[in-house]
């Protein structure tokens, strides 16, 4: 019963955990980018689902009968901000891999390492 | 490189216009249903990004002109901030067109209805400006990237 | 109208309009774009000194976006405030000083150091928007809007440490490292604030200050916190992008990199000492930035010595300096609940550890663009294969000397004021700690002697017989840092009396930040 409650946050707590594996155990870089994303999306996930009030419907203004409650939008304006802000992140480690590649000639991380000591 | 099939090509080019005005209805509307101005910019660069995938980025270069795109996100930018600055007799960001009767100043009835696309104040201007901003971005973005795949691979082909 | 007003946001959105602005100025006028950019940037500096002088005199100033008046922070019939408020305290514009001196000497030194490079207004739009982010990140009251300008600091850094990757492949590895650390520390800031909106359900960080109940989800808050903000600080043990970031970043970033770090020390200090306060237990807490700040300065100046390259081996002193501040500020919060040991030597090492932020971006800056006029003339980085330089570049030689003297804590410099607050008050604490740090500083001084040897005495080489001295914007931002350290250095109470003990004071009581905002509610 206890899962059944609490079904976002375990899945919100799965996907992170699966984001950092891949972060620490994966050597391609377009894996750590992945990884990244997936850490992302636990995020918004987990965002979205604190807003959640009890029967409540979509909070769209012109669609709302009477006496109804509705779940609290600002959660999802959080959401949107951070979807964005992981666009521009995932676009900018793209390029970074696409010039890695143009140097290096290797997406491998293990390789691709002139800068040590 | 081959190039994609006949069927292919014809459907993605009549497509591409119903996209780019679909685009466009679900950033104006966004104050009223679900959507707004980076929902909609997204989906008209997704319209660019299919012309990529299908005609090959030498093509696409020369239908979408960077130049024209990058001129077009600064002009969204600067809208963006001097409609901000024009509420700056009370505070910044102040919304000074909401229930004034002016430009999108008619105010929104309760209870389900249609819904009026002219209330709102600022926030459908500012919407215009962050989906041309968006749509602009993302297509300068795009076409980069494959540009810079593009010179790895002719690089490796010749050598 | 009232200007005056409306300066807090003034600050921000004049690098931001001009950042949108100059793709298109460079387009048109591409000679005269480092000039707009370091005039807007010289604005911002003076509209900063005035808020400054606000601040210090009449108490902290606040800013509500959108609302009917500026100072309405309780909208009819709601709550709590529900706005995006800016609320700038003594500690906030201590931090916004350091931010907008180093932006406006960045791009006056920009002017000549990157005068060959080719797609410039790029640069420029990137300088102005992380000079945005930073002033955004120290003067918010919100703590979704800090999240926002955390990671538009944190893009802009990225592609200005990568910018020099379209020749050589090094910058892009740099940039690398840093944007997948960047990219965790964002998205643990905004689960942090994600716990904090699920349980109070409000935003601001004077209603969350209120209203905190120490409960089991904000000790994970806390844990997280501490952890991904010493991250991007660049403390020990997750200090590996410093060394690789800061060398390959041209000379100017490297110093704007500095003031962006301690940006999220100040954001540390204002999450632990605002946020909770003492109901937190502050005694654990306070130990374990403590001896994060530790590690800190013993790795990082150990590392340093045996580095080749100049820029790396400055990056590990960074390091080692963060641990100061950790360390000064770590002894402050754990006798916080302590008034009798807060009067005696608390305050004191606290006013040490802000003393010292602004110490190290002074002197620490000095160093890099000195480091940036030796590669600008000699087009190499390795010790071994500079030297007999003090024969033509007199004047870096010179500034060098000062930078090198500041860092390692010798009179009448800056560096020995705060260093030596620190001490005091850190041996009445606990006397092993203030000797780990005096060694650490000997050890400092020993590496900076090694490398004014290599590069600066001996006799002339071959190969660098006609170099001639850096052109003017650079020795005018030189002169200026060195300027302000030898200041600091022959009045420090002045500067401790009028800058950092109000700072200290906004940041151990939290009712002076809520009451602002709560109205004593």
């Amino acid at each position: 019963m206890v899962v059944v409650n609490n079904f976002p946050f375990i899945t919100v707590v799965i996907l992170i955990s699966l984001g950092i594996y891949t972060l620490i155990f994966k050597k391609n870089l377009l894996k750590i980018a992945i990884g990244i994303i997936l850490m992302g999306n636990g995020v918004n996930l987990f965002l979205v689902s604190l807003g959640y009030r009890h029967e409540s419907i979509a909070p769209i203004y012109t669609n709302a009968p009477e006496e109804t409650s509705m779940v609290m939008p600002t959660a999802q304006a959080l959401t949107l901000t951070n979807i964005v802000i992981g666009l521009a992140t995932t676009a900018l480690i793209l390029s970074l891999a696409v010039a890695i590649y143009k140097h290096y000639g290797t997406l491998d991380t293990d390789k691709a390492r002139r800068l040590r000591g | 490189m081959k190039q994609m099939s006949r069927v292919v090509r014809t459907i993605s080019s009549l497509t591409f216009g119903y996209i780019v005005i679909f685009g466009f209805y679900v950033i104006i509307y966004g104050h009223v249903t679900p959507g707004g101005g980076f929902q909609g910019g997204v989906v008209v660069a997704s319209a660019f990004a299919l012309l990529l995938v299908v005609y090959g980025h030498n093509k696409t270069e020369e239908f979408l002109n960077t130049n024209l795109l990058s001129f077009a996100e600064s002009t969204g930018l600067i809208l963006f901030i001097a409609l901000a600055f024009m509420g700056l007799g009370v505070s910044f960001f102040y919304n000074f067109l909401t229930n004034s009767g002016g430009l999108f100043g008619h105010t929104p009835v309760s209870g389900v209805n249609p819904g009026d696309v002219y209330t709102g104040g600022l926030i459908p201007l500012m919407e215009l400006a962050v989906g041309l901003e968006v749509l602009s971005a993302m297509g300068v973005i795009i076409l980069v990237i494959s540009g810079g795949a593009a010179s790895i691979k002719k690089k490796k082909e010749k050598s | 109208m009232n200007l005056l007003t409306h300066i807090p946001v003034l600050v921000i959105v004049i690098p931001l309009l001009a950042a949108f602005a100059s793709p298109i100025i460079g387009k048109l006028n591409k000679k005269n774009l480092g000039l707009f950019v370091s005039v807007i940037l010289g604005i911002t500096l003076i509209l900063t000194l005035i808020l400054a002088t606000n601040v210090l005199t009449k108490g902290p100033a606040i800013y509500v976006f959108g609302g009917e008046d500026i100072s309405l922070t309780h909208p009819s019939g709601l709550f709590a405030p529900i706005r995006i408020i800016f609320q700038i305290d003594a500690m906030s514009i201590f931090m916004g000083l350091i931010a907008s001196l180093v932006f406006f000497l960045a791009s006056v030194y920009s002017l000549s150091y990157m005068k060959s490079h080719e797609g410039l207004e790029k640069y420029y739009t990137l300088l102005l928007l992380l000079a945005t982010g930073m002033s955004g990140m120290v003067y918010t009251g919100d703590t979704f809007n800090f999240f926002v300008f955390l990671e538009i600091a944190s893009i802009a850094s990225v592609a200005l440490i990568s910018f020099k990757g379209t020749d050589c492949g090094e910058p892009a590895e740099a940039g690398l490292k840093y944007i997948v650390v960047s990219a965790i520390a964002g998205s643990m800031v905004l689960f942090s604030v994600a716990i904090f909106y699920g349980q109070y359900n409000v935003l601001n960080m004077a209603t969350i200050a209120e209203v905190m109940q120490f409960t089991q989800l904000d000790k994970i808050a806390l844990i997280l916190l501490v952890t991904v903000l010493a991250m991007k600080a660049g403390s020990v043990p997750m200090h590996m992008w410093t060394p690789d970031s800061y060398s390959e970043a041209p000379a100017a970033i490297t110093m704007v990199l500095v003031a962006v770090s301690q940006a999220s020390l100040y954001a540390l200090f204002r999450f632990t000492f605002t946020l909770y306060n003492i109901k937190m237990n502050t005694v654990a807490v306070g130990w374990i930035i403590i001896i994060l700040g530790v590690l800190s300065m013993f790795i990082g100046v150990t590392m340093a010595i045996i580095q080749k390259d100049i820029k790396r081996l400055m990056a590990y002193h960074a390091v080692s300096q963060t641990g100061y501040m950790l360390l000064g500020v770590g002894v402050g919060l754990a006798v916080l609940a302590n008034p009798i040991a807060l009067e005696t030597f608390g305050i004191k090492a606290m006013e040490g550890g802000i003393f010292h932020i602004m110490n190290h971006a002074m002197y620490k800056g000095l160093l890099f663009l000195t480091a940036g006029a030796l590669f600008f003339r000699t087009g190499t980085r390795d010790l071994n294969k500079m030297g007999g330089l003090g024969n033509n570049m007199i004047y870096t030689a010179v500034f060098f000397i000062i930078g090198a003297a500041a860092i390692a804590g010798i009179p009448p410099f800056n560096g020995f004021a705060s260093k030596l607050i620190i001490y005091e008050s850190v041996y009445q604490f606990n006397p092993l700690l203030a000797i780990i740090a005096m060694l650490v500083s000997i050890l400092t001084l020993a590496s900076f002697v090694k490398v004014f040897h290599s590069a600066f005495l001996g006799p002339k080489m071959e190969q660098f017989k006609d170099v001639k001295e850096v052109p003017k914007s650079m020795l005018f931002a030189m002169a200026t840092l060195a300027f302000i350290i030898i200041i600091f250095g022959l009045f420090p109470d002045l500067v401790v009396k009028n800058i950092v003990h109000p700072a200290v004071m906004a940041l151990i009581n939290q009712s002076s930040y809520t009451e602002v905002i709560l109205g004593g509610m």
